[in-house]
């Protein structure tokens, strides 16, 4: 599947925390590519920098060194490239979180549509299109309940709806079936490859799970910041 | 999508008690206020009745309120036959300490001249004081009805007519007599005082005199002309309605009104702290859903409208509770509670500023927030 555009590319990359002994590198020298629907996972242990390159990729934190560039555009060259990185998240970028973090105060198809209404969608087209897309996930039933009534599984989906709600062609994902039992947790990954197909997209997970490592075109390893291909 | 609207629905219950107990906040706000202006209104009461233009009174002191003053009857028939007066009329005035339905009440008592200027304004119940002896004409405050009867020094009053509004700066129900009435209960009051004070070799009072001589000017007569008139004889000074109104603000109720100012100015500052604890408190508990709205691409207007809209929505809600309130309660203070628009208008700009600086505060907290914490768990 690694035949589609380059939506992500990172060259060079690196990142660190403090400055003299409390220095921290998270990330050194990495280079990633991912293609159009392609659906890989970025593992390694336990702080070896997969958060912070997800969080690189996905604009909320600068790099210390290197390039991003993101569906042909870049976006980090030694600096920010953009000013209004919430805008560029907003078309180009969906995530998934740990936790769902679905707004408590709105209904699960509100959470969808609030990303419609942000980036300027009429509100009719985007119950619309909130509806569709919990339907797609089979919690349309679930639609007018607030998430504090949610399953675990149930509020998962209606984040990933979320994330998908503007059609993002770049979706990042930090251990997005941690809270899910091992075959939710491969529906899951199954609907993630199916959309990422679908929309041309791409998705990068990071995950621990090894139930599901069968279901990405490429395993990323980090190991102390750097990457290790397998 | 309102942002605000559906967080303020989610948790409504908690809401509208934040709301309401800040309405009980602007309650005592607005009656302190009230309290304040009904202080000032009362203390003019008393001054504003006869309706005069010129006060004249004894010289070198600035009565009848702020001090004591005392000028024979006969400065009346001077007055009123000074140029440029239309009208002039003797008044006294005493507190006593009377005894009704066996309480004991206590009676400011104004002593007027019936067809002069110094009587009760407008009779809502009964009729004025006719030519006869021991009849009063009382203010609804002291709680007597008309056809009742009060023991004032050794006579026993009937109350002939009811009035609204009228008391001295303290706050006491005034009742009106006739002047001879009213200067025979001085003499008659407390004996033991006045022969202590004769011993001193004091003026007797039983000497007739009067507090004061107000007159009214005829139409297009100058009233400064009058007062510097009246200065020039030897035992009489004069004050204008304006200046004894100046009177009795600055000097009579002063300390009160400035303890009523002060403690007022504390508990604006208190509500202000309170109002911005709040909004500020309702901020930062968002902190991690304003970073979710960052993550997912919201514009710095949505998260600012969102916390400044609900800390409005807080303000303006608690200063409406506030108002119907006190309108509600306002009547069944003892003392009268006076609320201007003005007033109530200026209370909503503060709570309006103070609004605005507070979610400024937590909009500063907002813009901080790294989209990034939303991610942690
Ligand atoms: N904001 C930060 N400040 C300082 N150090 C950080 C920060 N974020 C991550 N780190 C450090 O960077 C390293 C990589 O962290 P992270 O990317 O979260 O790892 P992983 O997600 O693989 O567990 C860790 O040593 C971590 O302590
Ligand atoms: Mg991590």
């Amino acid at each position: 599947m690694a035949d589609g555009e380059i939506l992500i590319d990172v060259r060079g990359v690196a990142k660190h925390f403090g400055e003299g002994e409390t220095r921290v590198d998270a990330l050194r020298d990495v280079d990633l590519q991912v293609h159009a629907g392609e659906v890989i996972a970025l593992l390694g242990p336990s702080g070896s920098g997969k958060t912070t390159l997800l969080n690189v990729i996905g604009c909320i934190l600068a790099p210390s060194a290197g390039r991003v560039t993101l569906d042909g555009e870049t976006v980090f060259d030694g600096q920010w490239l953009r000013r209004d990185l919430r805008r560029l998240r907003l078309d180009k970028i969906g995530f998934i979180f740990q936790t769902h973090n679905l707004l408590p105060f709105l209904t699960a198809e509100e959470n969808v549509a609030v990303v419609l209404d942000l980036a300027g969608w009429s509100v009719e087209k985007g119950r619309a299109r909130a509806g569709d897309l919990l339907g797609y996930l089979e919690v349309d039933h679930r639609a007018a309940a607030k998430p504090a009534l949610l399953s675990g599984g149930e509020a998962q989906r209606v984040a990933i709806a979320r994330a998908l709600a503007n059609r993002p062609r770049i979706i990042l994902a930090d251990e997005p079936t941690a809270a899910l039992d091992s075959k939710r947790a491969g529906l899951v990954m199954d609907l993630l490859r199916k959309l990422a197909a679908e929309q041309e997209a791409c998705i990068v997970t990071v995950t621990h799970d090894e139930k599901i490592f069968d279901r990405f075109d490429r395993l990323v390893h980090l190991r102390d910041g750097r990457l290790a291909d397998a | 999508m309102n942002l605000a609207l559906k967080d303020i629905r989610h948790g409504l219950f908690r809401f509208v008690l934040t709301c309401f107990g800040l309405g009980l906040l602007m309650t005592v706000v607005l009656s302190m206020i009230g309290i304040y202006n009904g202080l000032v209104a009362d203390a003019l009461a008393v001054v504003k009745a006869p309706a005069a233009d010129v006060w004249v009174v004894e010289s070198g002191t600035k009565g009848p309120f702020a001090e004591a003053s005392n000028i024979p009857l006969t400065t009346r028939d001077a007055v009123s036959r000074m140029p440029g007066v239309a009208e002039a009329g003797a008044i006294n005035f005493q507190n006593i300490e009377a005894s009704h339905a066996g309480a004991s009440l206590r009676l400011y008592v104004i002593g007027y001249e019936p067809g002069h200027p110094g009587g009760p304004q407008s009779i809502v119940e009964g009729r004025g004081i006719g030519t006869s002896h021991f009849e009063l004409v009382a203010d609804r405050k002291t709680g007597l009805l008309t056809g009742e009867t009060i023991r004032l020094g050794r006579n026993r009053f009937t109350v002939v007519g009811l009035v609204e509004g009228a008391m001295n700066a303290g706050g006491d129900p005034a009742v009106y007599i006739t002047l001879s009435d009213a200067m025979a209960l001085q003499t008659e009051l407390d004996p033991a005082a006045q022969r202590v004070q004769a011993a001193r070799g004091a003026v007797s009072v039983k000497s007739a005199s009067v507090a004061a001589v107000i007159a009214r000017v005829a139409p297009g007569a100058d009233v400064e002309l009058l007062t510097a008139t009246v200065r020039q004889w030897k035992h009489l000074a004069a004050l204008t309605q304006a200046e004894q109104e100046e009177i009795l603000v600055s000097s009579v109720v002063d300390l009160a009104r400035r303890q009523i100012g002060l403690f007022l100015a504390i508990l604006l500052s208190v509500s202000a702290v309170v109002i911005a604890l709040i909004i500020y408190t309702m901020t930062m508990e968002k902190l991690k859903q304003i970073a979710t709205l960052k993550l997912i691409g919201a514009p710095d207007r949505t998260i600012i409208g969102l916390i400044v809209q609900q800390a409005l929505i807080l303000g303006a809600s608690g200063w409406g509770i506030g108002l119907v309130l006190i309108l509600t309660v306002k009547d069944y203070f003892p003392r009268r509670v006076v609320l201007e628009p003005f007033n109530v208008m200026m209370l909503a700009g503060i709570i309006f500023a103070v609004c605005i600086a507070a979610s400024g505060l937590g909009v500063r907290a907002a813009m901080k927030v790294d989209p990034a914490t939303a991610l942690g768990s």
